[in-house]
């Protein structure tokens, strides 16, 4: 019998090699019908009117001269707003349904409210603005590491702020409310259980809801639930019995529809005369909206520092709220965490690669760290390139050398698949997963693939609809580990199926038999064999369906999976001194994530992490107006995204074969996405001589840094 | 064709021209601006359109495509909502993405900063017109092998702007391509693979491929 266990490397003939995603030809034509893209017969545009104060009280909606708009067919408000407070510019009051995009549009900007502002707060970057409790967490003794006279000890201030998600596809969905049942095509990370409770909004039960999301144009951990438009699209498509297409505006997606939070922080390192890290006290403090705060993990990686202190300050303030963006908190501790470091050593005149080296038994995995570190090191041409802080060459331009190191989980959520083998030799995966551009639909074909020995390409995945067999939402790099399992397992026992049914037929034992190059053979005869569609004939009438599961536990103790990985980043960057702005030369990336499924596109994860963390080490900002409480920078020209030639040469090197292959399969969406901001920092520094303390690292902040090393030099 | 051709790079619509002229940044307002005040023209000369909807003809992807849209209505909501072509994304919605890029009698254009009734008369191309998944053009064969896709939501509006600018600068430098392609934006981080396509596309031109 076929067994679950990934097969050997000598043995796979697609697990692991550079695979095109399968839905590469429908999405580069346009033929991809996104969650934007329907468009349902007698389908109406619903807007939204939303507050314009940071904080106010909502009064009486008037909604008399929106309605005579012509082509308006139905306006949402409910008995909660009028009178309730809004917390933050673009809460939603009210919506509007209409024949037309613009007619809504038209309709939506003649609802009249009654606002009563109040007084707000949105800033977030003074510790002196937190609210509540603060946090504390103490291992060791900071103050008694900080006293001993061999401790070098370096003080600084760093910070990041508020950035969004930006999702090209904004949030939204189109709803059908139809003869009880409610058909929805939301753009989604979380298809199985994104409903959940939708329904109770408008009386329908939980087996009446029909999702369907092909695809899907970013999420990047906002996208989960069906938040507010996702009951206002229902209750508008009840009311009218008639589809409602509602996608955010781009301006209320950055305001509103996804932040990550800030992390500013005073932070104290101290080293020992040998550069090993004594000590670390840290104050964090950042906003994370109009909800609560988690302070960000401070020492990241170096996670063992004997002595260590994290006080968490959390400001709330009048914003949109939080929501998870890719590796929650990572980013934020790794930034704060390896500045701080760095600046330590530097202090000392200690060579980056040789501190970071050196102090590798305080982290989890010093064995891989090392690996990576030698192999990025080489990559990047450190030895070469590599000069003490401040580049003392002449002319205005400094070039300069940074690093970072990284970690994240990663296990496979729960997940369940089902693999039907037709008589006629088809082969069906379905699967209640989703692929939000990362190649779950072809990780899937691969699995399904190599366990029957078939092409990829002979495998038909259908994800993305609710009735598909439940699996977890794409979040914290758990789909990998969670779909790659189920379809294994449903494949493997629909094989076995299968086998069983050739046994007699061909006169030998089930568990004499494989499925390999599109046949069905003998293991120890290969020779005897027959072609794969003439084995599914022997089915008879019937196909055979199977289900796998993957139940986490359960795949970590057969080495299926696993989680805990490392990674780390080294960037070379110039910096004009004269004009502040910062050029990428060069970026390397070295990831491990257990078994790869295909390198190709776990190759093009890690491009896309790179890329989308010099974005946000460079440019991004949610930039807020403290009087108005408005996000300024609403729009695609001043809340800026990296564009084409802003991202330098970039080198990836995935860590396979043996101590990684065995481990099974990890995820990797968040991994490299945690170590851009820190790495650029540090180059940045290496660079100019000074530290330039707060990303983004605008210009502006680049000459106020050098302003300031000059003053005190 | 070429009077139109010329009117239409004039009036500031033109992608590549505009934002040769500002720079990326800043495009969005000045593109506005410029628009109105062609449209403006258009209507002192024509006579006033609308406020109602108007019937108009779009050539598009060769084929002439009836519809009434209202005057307001851009040439990418026509597209999208009105003929359910709905390769052109709606990003920013306001000439700063390129998700939504078309091609207007070859050129590149921002169909959110274009209405639909200055489309009049001009052979509008879309991503429809480009190829189909199992036809498809040596470009989007290109964005397929090097993978310069991931959510594959900018990818329409990239596809028919390299297409444009592949043509026109067959061997690009750096400088080419930051002009020539600074005006579409990716969130997943596809730019290695884009990257990937132009050299490639060099390497053809210099029958390196």
């Amino acid at each position: 019998m076929a067994k679950v266990d990934w097969p050997a490397a000598d043995k796979r003939s697609l697990i692991g090699k550079r695979i095109e995603r399968v839905d590469g030809p429908v999405k580069a034509t346009g033929a991809a019908k996104y969650s934007f893209d329907q468009n349902l017969p007698g389908m109406l545009w619903a807007k939204l009117v939303v507050c314009p104060y940071a904080r106010a009280e909502i009064g009486e909606i008037d909604t008399t001269a929106a309605a005579a708009v012509p082509g308006v067919v139905s306006i949402w408000t409910d008995d909660k707003t009028g009178g309730s407070e809004a917390q933050y510019v673009g809460q939603i009051v009210a919506a509007v349904a209409a024949e037309t995009e613009e007619a809504a549009q038209e309709a939506a900007r003649l609802v009249k409210v009654a606002y009563t502002p109040k007084p707000h707060q949105v800033l977030d970057n003074k510790a002196e603005l937190s609210t509540g409790q603060p946090s504390k967490r103490e291992n060791g003794s900071v103050d008694k590491a900080f006293a001993e006279p061999d401790t070098n000890i370096t003080q600084g201030e760093y910070g990041l702020p508020v950035i969004t998600h930006c999702c090209l596809e904004s949030h939204g969905q189109v709803t059908s409310v139809k003869d009880g049942e409610l058909y929805i095509w939301p753009s989604t990370q979380n298809v199985s259980r994104y409903s959940d409770r939708l329904g109770d909004a408008v009386d329908i039960p939980q087996n009446k809801i029909h999702v369907d999301c092909q695809y899907m144009g970013g999420g990047f951990g906002s996208k989960f639930n069906y938040d507010k438009w996702g009951t206002i699209g229902a209750a508008l498509s009840k009311k009218t019995g008639r589809p409602v297409k509602l996608m955010l505006e781009r301006d209320l997606e950055l305001a509103t529809a996804g932040n990550r939070p800030s992390a500013y922080a005073k932070i104290k390192v101290g080293l020992a005369k040998d550069g090993t890290i004594k000590a670390v006290d840290a104050e964090v403090w950042g906003t994370g909206g109009n909800g609560g705060y988690q302070p960000p993990p401070v020492p990241y990686v170096f996670s063992k520092v004997a002595n260590q202190r994290l006080i968490g300050k959390g400001i709330r303030t009048n914003r949109g709220g939080q929501r998870a963006w890719r590796a929650p908190n990572h980013p934020q501790g790794c930034f704060l965490t390896m500045s701080a470091l760095d600046d330590a050593a530097a202090a000392m005149g200690i060579d980056s690669l040789e501190f970071f080296m050196h102090n590798l038994p305080l982290t989890d995995r010093p064995d891989v760290y090392a690996e990576e570190l030698t192999i990025a090191a080489n990559l990047i041409d450190y030895r070469k390139k590599a000069h003490p802080r401040g580049d003392k060459t002449a002319g205005p331009v400094k070039r300069g050398l940074g690093i970072s190191l990284h970690t994240w989980g990663g296990m496979g959520h729960p997940s369940e698949c089902d693999v039907t083998i037709q008589p006629d030799g088809s082969v069906e995966a379905k699967i209640g997963s989703q692929d939000l551009g990362v190649g779950t639909r072809t990780a899937i074909a691969i699995v399904v693939g190599e366990t029957l020995g078939l092409p990829h390409t002979a495998i038909d995945v259908k994800l993305g609809k609710s009735e598909y067999p439940a699996s977890g939402a794409s979040g914290g790099s758990t789909t990998i580990g969670g779909i790659s399992v189920s379809s294994r397992m449903a494949a493997t026992a629909a094989l076995n199926a299968l086998l069983d049914a050739a046994a007699k037929p061909l006169g030998v034992p089930a568990d004499s038999l494989e499925a390999v190059g599109g046949q069905i053979r003998q293991i120890d005869k290969t020779s005897h064999a027959i072609s794969w569609k003439r084995a599914c004939a022997l089915l008879g009438p019937n196909p055979i369906t199977k289900r796998g599961a993957n139940v986490p536990g359960e795949s970590e103790k057969a080495k299926l999976i696993s989680q805990g990985v490392g990674g780390v980043q080294m960037a070379d960057v110039s910096v004009d001194t004269e004009t502040g702005i910062v050029t990428m030369n060069e970026f390397v990336a070295v990831q491990d994530c257990g078994l790869i499924i295909d390198l190709k596109l776990a190759e093009s994860q890690v491009y896309g992490a790179m890329i989308m963390g010099i974005t946000w080490a460079l440019f991004e900002e949610a930039v807020y107006d403290a009087k108005t409480g408005r996000m300024l920078n609403a729009d695609m020209e001043f809340y800026r995204l990296a564009g084409l030639t802003d991202v330098g040469k970039l080198k990836v090197h995935m860590m396979t074969g043996k101590g990684y292959d065995d481990r099974g399969v990890i995820g990797l969406g968040e991994p490299p996405a945690v170590s851009p901001g820190a790495a650029i920092a540090n180059a940045v520094a290496n660079a100019c001589g000074v530290r330039v303390p707060y990303l983004p690292l605008t210009p502006d902040r680049v000459i106020t840094a050098l302003s300031k090393g000059r003053g005190a030099a | 064709m070429s009077e139109n051709h010329d009117s239409l790079t004039s009036s500031g619509v033109s992608r590549r021209g505009f934002l040769k002229g500002i720079g990326i940044g800043a495009a969005a307002t000045g593109l506005v601006t410029t628009m109105q005040t062609a449209s403006e023209a258009d209507a002192a000369e024509n006579g006033i359109l609308g406020p109602g909807e108007i019937p108009i003809t779009l050539k598009i992807n060769g084929k002439d495509r009836k519809l009434k849209v209202e005057p307001r209505v851009t040439l990418l909501d026509a597209l999208r909502n009105r003929l359910d072509l709905t390769g052109a994304k709606k990003v920013c919605d306001r000439g700063t993405c390129g998700a939504c890029t078309v091609l207007v009698d070859g050129h590149p254009v921002y169909s959110c900063s274009l209405l639909a009734v200055e489309a009049e008369g001009r052979a509008i191309t879309t991503i429809e017109g480009l190829g189909t998944p199992s036809r498809m053009s040596d470009v989007q064969k290109s964005f397929v092998h090097h993978d310069a896709q991931q959510c594959g939501f900018c990818t329409p509006g990239f596809v028919v702007a390299c297409t444009a600018f592949l043509k026109q600068n067959p061997n690009p430098t750096m400088g080419d391509l930051r002009d020539g392609l600074g005006g579409n934006l990716c969130r997943c981080g596809t730019y290695a693979g884009i990257l990937e396509v132009a050299l490639a596309t060099a390497k053809a031109a210099k029958g390196e491929a």
